[in-house]
Order: structure tokens, then sequence, then C-alpha cells
């Protein structure tokens, strides 16, 4: 496969390389959402996007962050706060296998050198009350994506079914780039005039945060804001679709789904404070799907959620 | 006669899923041809990560014209009824037939379905087989609606015979059959047409695409053992994963590589769990030191440099791996030295075991007591059962156990020897668990045996307690093999234990039970205070607010909730008094699967079932034993047949005479020999019965038993047991009762069949 472009040298160019292959197959290139959140999926343009029946396309990095995985920058691949890309296509192409390949082709692995493989893993979110099949995909024995046929997000039956690819961009880039701790990976071009490696731009944060996720977090404060959101999610979504004041017919699904992401996050946190017993984690993750599938009912009666005037008589 | 070849090509189908698939596939095809009325005259289905095929040889080109003779209205009757019939049989006036038979003149019209050619049956059949494929989990892909695994892309479907070869077509939500495949994913370039089975077979080959699983596998296992070989070391081996990694692969290239220095120190148990799990490797043992020192990888490709990137990509992921794994252990270690197990063992007080059962915590301290109760019975030190119990599952709460929830029970072994506890705790802590299935070994230390007991029998007694036994083939908590645990540990170290007290304390400290009991009585004391006001009239009126008849009627349903839970707590009581022996007789149940596996048949059991003691379950297979074998001899058959014959006699003049033949026979109104003989057989019998039976010697006993054959058998020849003389008589049923007497002291013999 003599498509293989030059070996990336640095974390920046694997994503911008994605960026541009992804770009190139006509995915919008979004920017990442501005929220804490668990995984790349959370972002609504995949969670709310996949639903409803209208076509979806795009691409993003998404800053992800799970508390219970921090190890004070010590260990050389496991971090508290790292970075997933995250591609979604409805109705997913009957090629996207193809497509996935092509990307790894662009970040310089040569499927003619590598051993690609696609191994079962099924795909379920249970605070989003999602799930979907396909595969992790292997390089070398490495997991190196996700990629999953969405079956159902909130509750709700995905159709049509959106195909979506996540990256674990430091293990990627780690493997792309031969370097064995995460801390050590070039963040910018090693000849750059400044080089920076990737523990000089997260090492200091990992340290902060796994002190403070496993041991500062108020937990007091943190319940409390659990049940804030909840009861604001709720709140919002218990309006009138009709708004008072300008007349128009606007569903605030995104800000509440706001509020969802918000109580899962900080669920993550009272995970890693160990404040919650396995009987109680059950309940918790309930009550986030619960969230989850209000916020999906509420999409799939707007407009991008493929509601139309015509179709539901007032 | 034409040959069948059909191809589904996919994105990649589960490893895990593949065989059945495979077979389902062969199964729903040629069962379909066959009820369509075609024949063949052999199949076989194979899988690869992308495709499931099927090949039928010698199939028919046609299904058989089929004559139906039909009946129709009678000669004479009106035109409608006569069109009606014909439109229905599909024939035209000219083609009835008239007939006669007894009851008169009919019309009769042959109706003739015409074969029809096995494309159509073959088109009809396939597209039923893919919307209607049983897979364990399907899914929808893009907009359209059908389910496969995963997107299916091709349809390969051909009809290949003398003349060559034709596309049976059929069309599945657009996806077109045709002739074409694809092979290898990297290694071949697009699709090819194929012609016949031998044909896809090899341009497969050609492809880089080994068709069958089975050849996939050998060459697997055949490159690995050579490499081991070649290096003085042997590959582990291990079935499921070799049918997994050729499931994950259709052009397997065996590596080897190296494990860490590092991570060499590792306990041989964590390198191949954590291997086998994440990696799919096999691991590679140097056979002199027992070490795990490298590890086999199967990669899907050829490559220029023979598998050196793929190899050093796989090293390192291994190394990550691992480290994650020498972290855990580490840590695990640095816990159980310093703060030792018991610390984990409180961390359980927050997993819940069963939601009715209580914690993880609360279920250890039963066992723990049980334990130490069983001990004396088991010969172990009570203190040590006890410790060993308390830190048997202490492991639960460890890193290594966590992410490898398989190694629970060794990693506990391993740190309670960090922890410097007892040697005997420490292999309690691993061996406490077993045996797990029935070829599992059975634990001999004295402290494994005292605590597998009490896990188990905490177990059985707990589910039983809370009323939720295995139904059918349904055992969600894994009783049946729990009860089958412990009478393998009782046997095999024929332990003498009497089960129902233990029953009946451990279903007595249940914490449901001791839950039920609470709330009866403050069920009783709420319903008494309730019935009271309502005996007041004063009362009922200042109640509640609202009509009479709304207060009435708001009262009945208090009162009638009310009875309602109590009823049902009442009905939990009565069964905590007859859970343990109903759980005797699941015991019971299971023992007999146990040793009828072992050749000894269930009416021999049923025979010793009946006898006292039952619940001790060294006594009752030794009495089944003893009297397996004394049916086994001839003597022993004609006993049990003299006996039976005795025992109806008997029974019959019994329902006569309505008494019951139990004393009284006495040697001086015997009139022959024979029964003179008989008299002193049985007194010679039971000196010898009598203390055998004490010391717990079927064995002899069943043989002095034995022995009385000849004499019964020559009282029967002999003596006409209804004399007339009513005396003599009465003596005769007497003898013929301490005949049963004797016998029946040693086995309920009644019960044996033939």
């Amino acid at each position: 496969m003599s498509e293989t472009l030059p070996k990336p040298r640095s974390f920046q160019e694997i994503i911008l390389r994605l960026q541009g292959y992804w770009a190139s197959k006509g995915c919008a290139i979004l920017q990442p959402y501005d929220m804490e959140v668990g995984a790349g999926t959370f972002h609504p343009a995949t969670t709310l996007r996949a639903l409803g029946s209208k076509p979806w396309t795009a691409a993003y990095v998404q800053p992800s962050r799970r508390p219970t995985d921090g190890r004070y920058g010590e260990n050389p691949n496991r971090l508290q706060h790292y970075y997933q890309y995250q591609v979604i296509i409805k109705p997913s192409p009957p090629d996207l296998q193809a497509l996935y390949l092509g990307s790894l082709e662009a970040i310089g692995i040569d499927s003619a050198l590598h051993d690609v493989r696609f191994v079962e893993d099924d795909w379920e979110s249970p605070t989003l009350g999602a799930w979907g099949l396909g595969w992790e995909v292997w390089c070398d024995g490495m997991e190196v994506s996700q990629f999953t046929y969405f079956q159902q997000v909130g509750g709700h039956d995905c159709s049509p079914v959106s195909g979506e690819l996540t990256y674990g961009l430091e293990r990627l880039a780690m493997y792309v780039l031969g370097v064995d701790h995460v801390m050590e990976m070039p963040f910018n071009a090693p000849d750059a005039p400044i080089p920076l490696t990737y523990g000089d731009v997260f090492r200091q944060t990992e340290e902060e945060y796994s002190r403070f996720n496993f041991d500062t977090a108020d937990t007091a404060a943190l319940l409390r804001h659990f049940e804030e959101a909840e009861a604001e999610c709720g709140a919002i979504l218990s309006r009138d679709a009709e708004d008072p004041k300008t007349g128009k017919r606007i569903v605030m699904a995104h800000p509440a789904y706001d509020q969802c992401i918000k109580a899962s996050h900080i669920f993550n946190l009272l995970d890693a404070r160990g404040v919650i017993s396995v009987t109680e984690r059950q309940a918790y993750i309930g009550r986030v799907r619960a969230l989850a599938r209000m916020c999906a009912d509420a999409f799939v009666t707007t407009e991008a959620g493929g509601w139309t005037p015509e179709a539901v008589p007032a | 006669m034409p040959d069948l070849l059909i191809e589904l090509f996919s994105e990649e189908i589960p490893a895990r899923m593949q065989a059945r698939a495979a077979g389902d596939l062969k199964k729903m095809v040629t069962d379909g041809l066959v009820e369509a009325g075609l024949t063949y005259a052999s199949a076989a289905a194979f899988h690869t990560p992308r495709r499931l095929a099927l090949t039928v040889v010698g199939l028919t080109a046609e299904s058989p014209t089929q004559k139906e003779e039909r009946r129709g209205p009678k000669v004479g009757a009106p035109d409608k009824a006569l069109e009606g019939f014909m439109r229905g049989a599909g024939v035209t006036r000219d083609q009835l037939e008239e007939r006669e038979d007894k009851k008169g003149a009919f019309y009769y019209a042959t109706v003739v379905t015409p074969g029809r050619k096995a494309e159509a049956i073959v088109a009809e059949v396939l597209e039923k087989a893919i919307r209607t494929f049983p897979w364990p989990k399907s899914m929808r892909w893009g907009a359209g609606s059908l389910r496969w695994v995963r997107p299916l892309h091709r349809i390969l479907c051909i009809l290949t015979d003398e003349g060559g070869e034709r596309v049976v077509d059929l069309d599945v939500d657009g996806i077109r059959s045709g002739r074409s495949t694809e092979g290898h994913r990297f290694m071949s370039g697009g699709a090819f047409d194929v012609t016949s089975f031998e044909d896809y077979a090899a341009k497969l080959k050609r492809a880089k695409v080994i068709l069958s699983a089975e050849e996939r596998a050998e060459h697997i296992w055949h490159d690995a053992t050579n490499a081991a070989f070649a290096l003085g070391l042997e590959v582990v081996e291990d079935k499921g994963l070799l049918a997994e990694v050729a499931g994950l692969v259709e052009w397997p290239v065996v590596l080897m590589g190296e494990i860490g220095e590092d991570f060499l120190g590792l306990p041989p148990e964590v390198l191949q769990t954590s291997m086998k799990e994440h990696q799919k490797f096999f691991s590679v043992k140097n056979p002199a030191t027992g070490r795990i020192e490298r590890f086999i990888t199967v990669a899907n490709v050829e490559t220029a440099d023979h598998g050196a990137t793929i190899l050093a990509g796989n090293q390192k992921v291994l190394a990550a791996r691992l480290s994650d794994a020498k972290f855990f252990w580490e840590n695990d270690l640095r816990v159980a030295q310093r703060e030792g197990l018991t610390a984990w063992t409180e961390r359980l007080s927050n997993v819940t075991f069963h939601n009715k059962l209580g914690s993880q915590q609360a279920r250890i301290a039963r066992i723990a007591a049980l334990a130490t109760d069983l001990a004396p019975k088991v010969e172990a030190d009570p203190a040590l059962a006890e410790q060993a119990a308390q830190v048997a599952k202490a492991d639960l709460s460890s890193e290594m156990v966590y992410e490898f929830p398989e190694l629970q029970g060794l990693m506990g072994r391993y740190y309670a020897q960090a922890a410097g506890l007892p040697a005997e705790v420490a292999v309690a802590a691993q061996e406490h668990y077993s045996p797990l299935g029935p070829s599992d070994d059975v634990p001999t230390a004295p402290v494994s045996v005292a605590v597998a007991l009490a896990d188990k029998l905490d177990t059985l007694t707990g589910f039983w307690a809370i009323d939720e036994k295995p139904t059918g083939s349904k055992d969600p908590f894994a009783l049946r093999r729990a009860a089958l645990g412990v009478i393998r540990l009782v046997l095999a170290n024929r332990l003498r234990l009497n089960l129902v007290p233990i029953f009946d304390q451990s279903i007595h400290n249940c914490p449901f039970n001791l839950w039920v009991e609470a709330n009866l009585q403050s069920m009783a004391d709420e319903k008494l205070d309730i019935e009271k006001k309502l005996a007041d009239p004063n009362f009922k009126g200042t109640l509640i607010t609202g009509t009479r008849e709304d207060k009435e009627v708001r009262l009945t349903a208090l009162v009638e909730g009310m009875r309602d839970v109590s009823d049902r707590l009442e009905a939990l009581k009565i069964w905590q008094v007859k859970a343990p022996m109903d759980l005797l007789s699941f015991f019971h149940d299971r023992l007999k699967v146990h040793l009828r596996d072992q050749g000894v048949r269930h009416d021999v059991i049923d025979a010793c079932l009946a006898m006292p003691g039952q619940d001790d379950l060294v006594l009752l297979v030794k009495r089944a034993e003893a009297l397996s074998a004394m049916i086994e001899t001839q003597d022993g058959t004609n006993l049990v047949q003299g006996f039976k014959r005795a025992n109806n006699i008997l029974a019959q003049a019994e329902e006569k005479d309505g008494v019951e033949y139990s004393f009284g026979a006495d040697v001086k109104f015997a009139e022959t020999d024979e029964e003179r003989v008989l008299f002193a057989a049985l007194a010679a019998a039971e000196a010898q019965i009598a203390p055998a039976m004490a010391a717990e010697d079927f064995g002899s006993a069943m043989e002095a038993m034995a022995a009385l054959r000849a004499p019964i058998d020559a009282f029967f020849d002999a003596v006409q047991v209804n004399a007339e003389n009513h005396v003599v008589r009465r003596n005769r049923l007497n003898l013929l009762s301490r005949i049963r007497q004797t016998c029946l002291q040693v086995a309920d013999l009644t019960k044996l069949e033939g």
C-alpha cells in the first residue's frame, strides 16, 4: 500500500492528519464540547445526533475525563484526562471499515506491515441507555479504536443506524511514534523552537487532578450538585414547548442534556472518591440514564431530531 | 445432479459465534431443501471471520411432481357446487371423471402440482434462512432493516453441474446474489468469480484464506509447538483459546515473543491469565522451571519483515498490560503485608451478596461460624478453620481479582502467604471453592474441607431459606453444583455428618429468616391492635373523616392488606420449618445422580434412603454399596425374591385378617423340618446381623441375610403357609414376619425393582 504517508512526528500531527483525512471524506469537523465528559460519545454531536432520521456526519477531538484512571502521571499509559477522536456518520456507509482503514494509513500505519484486526466488542453505555454492536480494532495486539454500529441511544432505536469510530489518541499516538511512556511523547514537532512533550503539557495536571479526584473533591458538595443537576434537567424539560417570549416552539433538549452530562461527571468523581457502594452505584447509573432518556425523548421532538410541524398534529 | 455453493460474506463475525452459525446455516438450508422435496448426497459448512459457507453435493435438480386425487360433489349436484370444486382443484369440466361407489356417483379430479426447479427452492430457502437466522445478537446497519450479526455485504449462491455454474437469483434487501467473493482483507486484491466449491476453496487459498477452521487451528498448533520445541520450551495447551484464535484469522501466522525480565516474577497464573484474556496469547513454559518465559501470538497477515513490526508491537502491548498486573500485584502484596487480609474482608461489607441474604461480609461471618462448628467433625483445628473462613474471600477486594475475577482463591493463597498466615489458611483460601465441577479435585486438607463445606452449605441453606431453589434448567446460583460439591467433599473424606441439624441451624441463622421472625411478631401485634380498635364502637366514629361507608371500606382494606402480608410471612415461616427436609431431598436427588454415574442403581439408593440416618451421606452410601454388591450375587437376588414372596403373602394375610403379624412365632408349633431349619437360620442370622449393624458393617450384615436364601427357598417349596389349622397358620405368618423384620433392618428391600 504505497499511499501510506511518512510517519508523523508528534502527537498533534496525528490529530491534524485525522482531521484532514475525515474532512476530506466529507465530515463536518467540529470542536470539543465545552463540558467535562467521560468519553467522546457524550458530545451532543454524537449522543443526540444519533437520534432521529436526519443524515449527519461529524468528526472532532474530545478531551475526556475518567477520574478513577488517575495515576499521578506515573503510569506509562493511564491518565485521568485524555483525548478521544470521534467520528460519527449517519446512516453508516457500506464502506465504513475501508474508510476507517484509510484513516490508519493516513497516520502512518501501513497495513502491509501491521496486523489490523476487528475483534468482537459490543459497546454499551448504561449511563446513556445506549448500546451497539461492533469491534475493538487491534493493531499488533493493541486496541487502537472502538468501532460501533449504534442500535439504541437514550432508550430509542436508532434508525437509520449511525456508525461511530472512537480513537484513543494517546495510546494510538504512542504506538505510531514508538514511545513507551505517554509523558515522553512529543506534543509538537521535536525540532520546533520550543519542543514540548506530553509530560510538559500534562504531567503536573495529572498529579494535581489525581490528588483532587481521589482525596480532595468535596463529596458533600458533589452529592448536592448531583441532585441539583438532576432537578434542573427535569425542570428544563418540564417547560412548555412554546416559548412565551418569542412565541416560537423551542424545546430545550440541549440545555437539559448539559445537566445530564454534569450529573454523569459528578457521579464519576464520587466514584473515584470511593463514596459510592456497589448497590448505590447501580442506582446512580439508573438516575443518569433516566436523564439521558428524557433528553433523548425531548430531542426527537426538535427539528434536528427529525421532528416536523406536519408530522405531529398540534 | 447439481452441487450447491453458498457463501454469506460480511464484516467480522465474533469468533465465539462462528462455529454455531455455520452449523445453523447448514441445518436451516438442508432442512428447507428436504422439506421442499429435494434430496442431496452430503453437505458441509465452513466459517472464517468474514464468511459462512455451505456446500451441498448431489442435489436433485427439481422436486418431484405431486399428484393428488380429490373427490367432488355428487353427479347431478347444482352447477354452482361443481364450479366451485373445479376452481379449487384448477381443472376444467372435461378433466373430471365420474366414479361410482357405495354412496353413489361422484365427480373426481386429479390435481397435479408440478415439481419445482432447485433454483427456485434454493432461493426461497436461503432468503428465509438469512431473514430468520438465529444469531445470539444481531444488528441493523445503514438505513436498512435487515438484521445480521454485522453488516452483510455479499451473497454468493451458485448451482454447478455438467453444464457449468449458474447463479441462483435472489435479492435480500438490496443485496443481490452473485458468483463472486473476496479473499484476505489485506493480502489479496479485489473480488473474483468462482464456479464450484473446489474452485472456491482453491481460489480462496490463493487469496490467502484457509476456509476450514480445523485446518487453521491445526496449522496454529503445529507452528506454535514447533517454535517452542526449537527452544526446548512447550506451549501451554488451551483448546478454547485455540478455537477462538482460529476464529480471529483467515490466514494464521504464528509469532513467538519474549516476556520482559521484569515480569517473570509474577505468579505464572497471573501471566497466563493476563496474556490470554487481554491479548489472546498462548503461554510458553520452560518445562525445567515451570516458569512462563515466552508467548505465542497469531497474526492474520504475512509481512515483508516476517512479522518483526507486529511482534515488537505485541511485545510492547504486553509490557504495558503486565506492568498493570505488576502494579496490582505489588499493591496487593503491600496491603497484605502491612494490613493483613482483614482490611479487605471489612471492605466486603459494601458488597451485596444477595439482597435478601445480606453483604459478603455478613456471609463470611456465617461461614466462619459454621466452619468453626464443623471443624471437630472434619478433624480440623477450629481456630484455624475460623481464621481461614474469615480471610478466604478477602481477595475479592484485591486489585488483581477485580481485574481478573477468575483468579479468585488463587490470589487469596498468595496474599495469605504474604500476610504470614499459617500454611493451612493460605491453602484453604484457594481450595475452599473446590470442587467446582464433577471432575474437579476434592480438597482433603482438613481446614480446607471445613471452609469448603461451610461455604457451600451457607449458600444452599441461604437460598433455601428464601425459597430460591433451582427449577428445571434454571439454576442461576449454581446450587446443584454446590450440593454436589458437598456430597463429594463428604464422601471423599468419609465425613460422618448429620446434615439436617446443620441445615436447621443455618437456615435459622439466615438473615432473611431473622427478618421474617421479627416481622411476624410486629405484624401480629399490629393486627391485634387494629382488630381491637375495630371492635370499639367509639373508635369507629373518630378514626377518620368521611362517610360511614367510606370509613368501613378503608378499614376493611387495611385489615385485608395486613392479612395478606401476614399470610405471606406465615407461609415463609412454615417454609422455614419445611426447608431443611426439602433441602435434604434435594441432596438425595443429587446423590442419586452422582451414584448413578458410578453404576449404583436408583432403586438400591431408594431402598437405603428409607432407612434411618438418611442425612448421613457416608452411612447411606456404605449401605447402598453393600446392598448393590449383595444383589449382584445369586444368593442375594434369590433372597430378595424370597423376601418379597414372604412380604406379599404376609401383606395379603394381614389385609384379609385385619391384624398385623409381628410377634410370637414359636418353633414348638413347627410341623416340618423346613420350618425348623428356617427358625434356626433366622436365629443365627439375627445373631450376626445385630452386631454387624451396630458396627455399621453392612457387608457382613448382608452376607448373613443372604445366607437365609436357601432355608427360605426350601421353606416355600415344602410348606403351605395358609394351613387349615389356624394355630399353625398364625405361627407360619409370624415366622414370615420375622423374615421381614430381619431383612428390613438392613435395607428396605420392598423398594427394589425386579
